[in-house]
């Protein structure tokens, strides 16, 4: 997979908040979490619900298909880690029916040039070790 | 409803000189601090006996020692806005919330900044990752963003920026136009560490850091300490300088703003904002004055786009047209419509987390500036762009 980080900067440290959203994504599976009192869809995942401050959820599977909302080139590196993973696309991607809510990942594989706001794209998924797996995003091809 | 309108006034100003990252060794930031301090007093025509009180700003430093250092006879009051730089113009409205209160009577705000052994620059970056000495420590939300590898506060504007460009047309040219207007202010300024006259080839030939912002987008990398004191209007009447009456501070935002660029879900309506748009509007109602009272607007500029978004949510241009806005040159000293950032901001001065602005709009209002705003009366001064709080202040003389 091209343009992702190398395995030793991604450390993750989920919390019991987070923690079925990293389960699912070591299966392939893009989970939301949903509140369960008024429908209100929320990232990340949080304690509370903003809309209606419950604290019950359920976690609802998403196909993956999004837009890009917004996105940078990272060209130059600030750790000399990442130097050889440029240049990297960092996307904001808006997930359709969840109200809004967005995921950040990389868009891998593509000349960045390629890359535009409104670019319709699927999640798939960066095994970046045992147990650990990180959403990225590739551009559809309409 | 009592408010602070008028009430306080900045009676004293002081710094020292500004460094290239790194090179304030072998001073310590807390040294830096005091003599920061001390400048302001003596500006002021009040030494440290007069002093009782701290108000500071992301994440602030020691007090205590400051003051067991500098012999503070009584500190009655020490407290900081949360957050980080949004807080810097709001660290002076915290002051006269004190003054006002009756807590305190001469306090002073400060910022002092050394990043020898951190940079700003990296401040997302995982900790323990080789020059990541400033990074946050993991966290349950920054999964869901570093792992994209957006670990740089630039890289993370240039996706406010890139949705601006999206969504109103704004494009790198009126990125150049805040680059090269306040570049232009610092090759007058004798202490500002870019003097070099910057010109519109040498922007667009310039390195891409985080597209699409590059190298002349970033505001510089520095040392140094600044201080400013706040005491009440009628003592400010029997000091050195004509006082810098405070009109109006506020600071706040959005909650759903939040974390702002940690996090990415602000709502659509201001996602490419700079989040000021509820605090520019409480200042104003507390001044009892429009944008078009402003007579010089000291930006909080870490990068340049931010300057644009901030230029709409004060008012100076609808929201959407600040590219425009200043490609007709309203920005530039001298001749604008609202000079920004005379004093060659944090882009070409000097980056001390947004309190040289406050310095400049001291001067600007005694008349003193090296690139004066003729007859000004009204300064506005901002904090960062950044996660809530934000905050502006409000001076006039
Ligand atoms: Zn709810």
């Amino acid at each position: 997979m091209r343009g992702v980080l190398p395995p030793e900067v991604i450390n993750l440290s989920p919390n019991v908040w987070t923690e079925p959203f990293w389960r699912a994504a070591a299966e392939h599976r893009l989970v939301v979490p949903r509140c369960t009192a008024c429908g209100t869809y929320r990232l990340p995942p949080s304690p509370f619900c903003f809309a209606c401050r419950s604290q019950a959820v359920e976690w609802v599977e998403h196909p993956g298909t999004g837009t890009i909302y917004s996105f940078t080139v990272i060209r130059h590196a600030v750790i000399p880690q990442v130097r050889d993973a440029l240049p990297l696309v960092a996307a904001v991607v808006e997930l359709p029916g969840t109200g809004g809510c967005r995921l950040v990942g990389n868009v891998v594989d593509t000349d960045p040039e390629a890359v535009a706001v409104g670019a319709p794209v699927t999640t798939d998924w960066y095994d970046v070790r045992e147990g650990t797996t990180v959403p990225v995003f590739r551009l559809r091809v309409p | 409803m009592a408010t602070l309108k008028d009430a306080t006034a900045i009676v004293g100003v002081g710094a020292t000189p500004y460094y290239r990252r790194g090179e304030s060794l072998p001073q310590t930031p807390l040294e830096m601090a005091g003599k920061a301090v001390l400048a302001a007093l003596a500006d002021a025509g009040l030494t440290v006996d007069d002093l009782d009180g701290f108000a500071l700003y992301s994440m602030g430093f020691d007090t205590a020692l400051l003051a067991q250092w500098l012999g503070v006879p009584d500190v009655r009051f020490t407290a900081m806005l949360t957050g980080g730089g949004g807080g810097a113009a709001g660290s002076v409205g915290l002051a006269a919330a004190a003054i006002v209160s009756g807590m305190a009577e001469v306090v002073v705000s400060v910022m002092t900044l050394q990043q020898a052994a951190s940079r700003f620059g990296a401040s997302y970056a995982p900790r323990g990752a080789k020059g990541a000495v400033y990074a946050a420590p993991p966290s349950p939300e920054g999964d869901f963003v570093q792992p994209s590898g957006l670990m740089a506060p630039g890289q993370m504007f240039a996706v406010l920026a890139r949705r601006h460009m999206h969504r109103y047309g704004t494009t790198r040219e009126h990125f150049c136009e805040v680059a090269l207007s306040t570049r232009a202010n610092a090759t007058r300024r004798p202490g500002a560490l870019m003097r070099e006259p910057l010109t519109r080839e040498q922007y667009f030939a310039a390195r891409m850091i985080s597209d699409p912002l590059c190298l002349y987008d970033f505001c510089l990398e520095c040392d140094g300490a600044v201080a400013v004191v706040t005491t009440s209007a009628a003592r400010a009447r029997d000091l050195r300088h004509p006082p810098a009456y405070v009109m109006a501070s506020a600071h706040g935002g959005h909650g759903r703003w939040g974390q702002a660029i940690t996090w990415f879900g602000m709502p659509d309506e201001y996602f490419a904002s700079s989040g000021h748009r509820p605090v520019a509007q409480r200042l104003y109602r507390m001044a009892g004055i429009g944008p078009g009272d402003v007579d010089v607007a000291l930006l909080y500029d870490h990068f340049s786009p931010m300057v644009l978004m901030q230029l709409e949510d004060y008012g100076f241009c609808p929201v959407g047209e600040s590219g425009p806005f200043v490609a007709d040159g309203n920005i530039r000293w001298p001749g604008g419509s609202i000079p920004v950032n005379t004093h060659g901001g944090n882009l070409s001065e000097a980056y001390i987390i947004g309190m040289t602005h406050v310095v400049e709009a001291v001067e600007q209002l005694r008349g003193t500036a090296v690139n004066q705003v003729a007859g000004a009366r009204v300064a506005l001064v901002t904090g960062g762009p950044a996660s809530i709080p934000v905050s502006a202040l409000l001076l006039h003389n």
